[in-house]
């Protein structure tokens, strides 16, 4: 568990930290809270020549709002994450998930952005970032973007961030109105991943359903937003109809991991059920009263 | 035992404030100048053959002081060994490092040594080793069957040694029998997983000639032997020192590579040489414990009388044996009567090479296989016959009267009652109103499962005639000039809290305060002998041995007392610490000032040695067989597999108490490594020996969150076999724990027809199994 030689550089500003990037190319990596870059590096199975610390460069982390958004630094934790009062009011699905990810000294390190940019496929952030429709602020040496969640990843371990890009901030929508929110997971036993977890997000006017965000992680390689669920309840009355339809098409399209933990059935079949239940668990979250069957 | 005030009491254990303030020393935390460290490379493969090894590039990194190989070493260091009388046992050669050929992933191939940690490992990324990968075979019923690789080709097969038992009128049994009950049962490997890995520090001084070794292990004293035999060094110039030791279970009463290996290194370049194992190696080389799959086969009357047992097992041995590899699956033969009165019971064992990490001695070590035969069995029966669970057991029990009971694999009872213990658990656990419970639920389509196990072990080892490197233990007492107390030692706590209990034996016997007496083990220059902790003994046959120091210790203060007193001995009170004269209670000395006495050396009787001190070794007439009922509930979730313990409850006797806290602890931890191996734990190879659950991120541990509220509570039969009464406790709760577990989750899913799951019970097996068959509601509970 002794990585191999490596330089470490602690740059105090966003310009020097691309900078970097840019002059040392795939021998890079940036390092913000380090649970996921530090295991493989000390396996070796990542050997990075130069290691730029992130940790110095101010103005990168915290939660504020603006307007109708709410901004969140790249490095901010999931412990910030998860007890931040204004986003247990106006994002609520954000704390839950952040609340469900490994332990407490993982929480307290790992942050958003380098949970993002890791891209691990059962990763347990991407799938709320998903539901919620939130966009990523990528900053590169010459311009920046912003893009959203579900453009962002785009396969095992892979997104569209460029080598000299970084993740800065994440912005999500303040919820209002009636909604409910909702994130569940089976966590695989040793490591506390995702074999699946499904993030839902729903809004409500008039019993209906007027808006809908349904993020899958664990099951494929990448996270992704189930369209097809999502479609299917668009628009919807919520009723018995509603919260008792069934979720098969989740994993439409998706070749399911398959490991030593959970099949690929297995995990297409615990997709479905989270899904349902997610959606059920938000729509009670939301304060539907249902008529008694 | 007279009345005590310590012994009994739950005095905090003293081994704590340094533990949890950081200010223990392990074998990392000991630093000594000019050290050299080691990185090892290991195989990558599960069987291949070494063509050639290249080394130049590493020795030429700055700060690289030797590379060796195994072929340089294999003449200088003896082979790692193993214990066993049995016959057929097939040895292979074990060498520290490979030669030729790797038979598992991660056996020592290559040893880089150099100024510091980070340039040792470095170093291994210089080395080339061309392998020739020659097939290889990870499972023991594969390994078995005609045309698997032949792992050491000294052998036509991969039959590693067989063993049987056969007692009884098994065919009769059969015969009579108005049911056979059949059922094939997996023990999936474990990795035993200590908080501190292994690890090795090794000083040769060449002008004493001393070798001194550091080592994280169970067994200071037999490793002194085994390296001095390995290093072909004079027993006498050899030294093992077992520093702080964060947990063991098992996993380092052995005698492994890398203590010969960095012993020898310490010879060969006169300077400290370390080595500190890391996760993946301890995952990898460390032994595993369990690997048996067995069938299993009971013969039973019509009123649910068990009439014999026959168990049929393959042992998945590994590549090579360790220390006591041969000798684990026997132990699950022994016990295969569980808490029964079988009269029949054969077992045979075949004990098969595989391209693995080798099995050995993990918490419990071949007696929780043989409860989970049982208590499995006995669940299985009773579901066949139509009978409760509970019946079953109580029909089956031998009574307290019978014993000392003698079973049909050759073991006698020393003493129990287990009805008794049952009865307890079940009152405590509301069985029947849980079972009402069970019933109602069931109708609301919710799967409630109550699992028993009726367990007993053995304990205290052992009678030396029944042990492979000696049974009894060392002890001695030693009143020092100033009235402080020294407690020596054979066993090697490294977790069991003994500090702590022995100093409570020793502050009874001799009336003086716990913080007078310090308990000091693990050093053999230190404590001239012993043997070591593993199979519960330690206190059961180390805590005698300590007793029967103090008690001498107590009778010769006694007759200096009475010297100088000029008084018969006889005629001379002892009570909290203090000689006093019959009727004269103001004549007095104190074990303190009769240490002095003893010290000062010259109003001692005629013919009397100085000095108050005394030694004892203990030799244990027999085994002590602790027993219990362990009672779990879960509520099983079909659609997801999910398990969830919703109560919790063990009733234990390990005879006679000496600290409720540490019995309490023991039982906890035992409970939750014997829940790790019900549900989740599982270490795995692919097809062709690949480990794949090299991490703590694959291997799945239990972890405080994983356990259920546990209701303990106890009986006390003691034992016969020691004044103590002591039986022992340090695997009990791995013991009895997995079977209630599984015969709970088996329990719930009755209605889906389910009669057996192999462990661990992931939620996808469980998923699987519920997918076969459409609930039968209308059965209720059984």
């Amino acid at each position: 568990m002794i990585p191999a030689p490596f330089d470490y550089v602690r740059p105090t500003t966003l310009d020097e930290a691309i900078r970097l990037l840019a002059a040392n190319g795939d021998e890079a990596k940036l390092l913000a809270g380090g649970h996921s870059l530090l295991p493989l590096v000390k396996l070796r199975l990542a050997n990075p020549k130069i290691l730029i610390d992130l940790s110095r460069i101010s103005g990168l982390s915290g939660i504020r709002q603006e307007g109708d958004q709410i901004i969140i630094g790249a490095l901010t934790t999931h412990y910030e994450i998860e007890s931040s009062e204004l986003l247990k009011q106006a994002c609520p699905l954000l704390p839950e998930t952040a609340r469900m990810i490994g332990d407490v000294q993982v929480r307290n390190r790992g942050t958003i952005g380098g949970s993002l940019a890791h891209a691990d496929p059962a990763a347990d952030l991407p799938a709320a970032i998903l539901a919620l429709g939130a966009e990523l602020r990528l900053t590169g040496s010459d311009d920046e973007r912003w893009i959203k969640g579900e453009d962002f990843f785009l396969d095992l371990m892979t997104t569209v961030l460029k080598p000299t890009e970084i993740i800065t901030e994440i912005r999500v929508p303040v919820l209002s109105g009636r909604f409910g929110t909702a994130y569940l997971k089976m966590p695989q036993k040793a490591s506390g991943f995702a074999i699946v977890g499904v993030a839902v997000w729903i809004k409500v006017e008039d019993k209906a359903c007027t808006a809908i965000g349904v993020g899958v992680t664990g099951l494929g390689a990448k996270p992704f937003r189930a369209k097809e669920v999502e479609k299917k309840l668009w628009g919807k009355r919520i009723d018995h109809t509603f919260i008792d339809a069934d979720a098969s098409h989740v994993d439409h399209g998706i070749d399911p991991l398959d490991d030593i933990h959970a099949s690929a059935p297995f995990r297409a079949h615990l997709a479905r059920v989270y899904t349902h239940r997610a959606i059920q668990e938000a729509v009670k979250r939301a304060g539907v009263s249902m008529p008694s069957r | 035992m007279p009345v005590s005030k310590m012994v009994g009491a739950k005095v905090k254990r003293r081994e704590d404030p340094r533990l949890i303030s950081g200010l223990a020393h392990y074998v990392d935390d000991i630093i000594l100048p000019n050290t050299l460290h080691v990185a090892i490379l290991r195989s990558p493969y599960a069987h291949a053959r070494i063509k050639s090894i290249e080394t130049d590039a590493a020795l030429k990194q700055p700060g690289v002081v030797a590379v060796i190989t195994g072929a340089e070493i294999r003449d200088k260091i003896g082979l790692i060994p193993v214990a066993s009388d049995n016959p057929s046992l097939r040895v292979p050669k074990h060498y520290v490092l490979a030669v030729d050929k790797v038979c598992y992933v991660g056996e020592g191939v290559v040893a880089a040594v150099a100024e510091d940690r980070y340039a040792a490992r470095d170093a291994l990324d210089l080395i080339r080793v061309d392998y020739e990968p020659l097939p290889a075979v990870s499972d023991p019923e594969k390994a078995l069957a005609a045309g698997s690789p032949v792992i050491h080709s000294e052998w036509p097969d991969n039959v590693a040694f067989r063993w049987s038992l056969k007692q009884g009128n098994l065919a009769g049994a059969f015969k009579e029998a108005h049911k056979v009950v059949r059922q094939r049962l997996v023990h999936q490997r474990l990795a035993p997983i200590a908080i501190e890995p292994r690890g090795v520090l090794a000083r040769y001084l060449p002008g004493e000639k001393e070798l001194t070794l550091w080592s994280s292990t169970q067994i200071p004293h037999l490793l002194k032997t085994q390296l001095s035999l390995m290093l072909k060094l004079p027993e006498n110039h050899v030294r093992v020192i077992a520093p702080e030791v964060g947990g063991g279970f098992g996993s380092k009463l052995n005698v492994y590579a890398e203590e010969g290996l960095i012993g020898y290194l310490a010879l060969k370049l006169n300077r400290p040489v370390k080595w500190i194992e890391g996760r993946r190696e301890n995952i990898q080389t460390t032994i595993h414990g369990r690997g048996q799959v067995g069938e299993a086969e009971v013969a039973v009357k019509k009123d649910g009388t068990i009439l014999g047992l026959q168990y049929k097992v393959i042992a998945d041995i590994g590549a090579y044996h360790q220390l006591l590899t041969p000798g684990i699956p026997p132990l699950t033969g022994l016990m295969l009567s569980g808490s029964y009165k079988i009269p029949a019971i054969a077992m045979e064992i075949t004990g098969v090479f595989t391209n693995k990490m080798a099995t050995d001695a993990y918490r419990g070590a071949g007696r929780p296989e043989a409860t989970y035969v049982v208590e499995r069995m006995m669940d299985r029966v009773a579901q066949e016959l139509g009978m409760m669970p509970v019946e079953i057991r109580k029909k089956n029990f031998p009574k307290p009267k019978e014993f000392p009971f003698k079973t049909a694999t050759g073991l006698a009872y020393d003493s129990g009652n287990y009805q008794a213990a049952l009865d307890k658990a079940l009152k405590l656990a509301g069985y029947e109103k849980l079972r009402r419970e069970q019933k109602k639920l069931r109708s609301q389509g919710r799967y409630l499962g109550i699992g028993l196990s009726t367990y007993v072990e053995i304990c205290a080892m052992g009678p030396s005639a029944a042990m492979p490197a000696g049974g009894w233990e060392y002890g001695a007492v030693r009143v020092e000039p100033t009235g402080k107390v020294t407690v020596l030692t054979g066993v090697s706590p490294h977790g069991q809290g003994q500090e702590t209990s022995f100093a409570q034996i020793v502050a009874d016997q001799l009336g003086v305060d716990l913080d007078d007496i310090t308990v000091i083990h693990g050093d053999t220059s230190v404590v001239p002998s012993g043997i070591g902790t593993f199979g519960s003994r330690a206190t059961a046959v180390g805590g005698t041995a300590i007793y029967q120091a103090a008690e001498k210790v107590k009778e010769k203060a006694r007759e200096i007392a009475a010297h100088l007193f000029e008084a018969d001995p006889e005629d001379l009170n002892f009570s909290e610490g203090r000689f006093s004269v019959k009727g004269v209670p103001k004549k007095g000395l104190t074990i303190q000032q009769i240490a002095l006495e003893a010290h000062m050396a010259r109003k001692l009787p005629k013919k009397m040695e100085p000095g108050l001190s005394a030694t004892s070794v203990f030799e244990p007439s027999n085994f002590t067989f602790p027993f219990g009922t362990h009672i779990c509930v879960v509520e099983v979730e079909p659609q997801t597999g999910r398990v969830e313990i919703k109560k919790y409850v063990a009733v234990d006797d390990c005879g006679r108490v000496i600290n409720p806290l540490l019995v309490d602890g023991q039982i906890q931890g035992g409970i939750a490594q014997g829940l790790g191996q019900a549900l989740f734990e599982e270490v795995v190879y692919d097809e062709n020996g690949q480990l794949l659950t090299s991490s703590l991120m694959d291997y799945a541990l239990p972890r405080a969150v994983d356990l259920p509220h546990l209701d303990l509570a106890r009986t006390e039969t003691p034992t016969p076999v020691n004044p103590l009464g002591v039986k022992g406790v340090g695997e009990a709760g791995t013991i009895g724990s997995t079977p209630a577990i599984v015969n709970a989750v088996v329990d719930a899913l009755v209605p889906f027809g389910v009669t057996h799951i192999d462990m661990p019970l992931k939620p996808e097996k469980i998923w699987r199994l519920c997918q076969t068959k459409e609930p039968a509601q209308a059965r209720g509970g059984r």
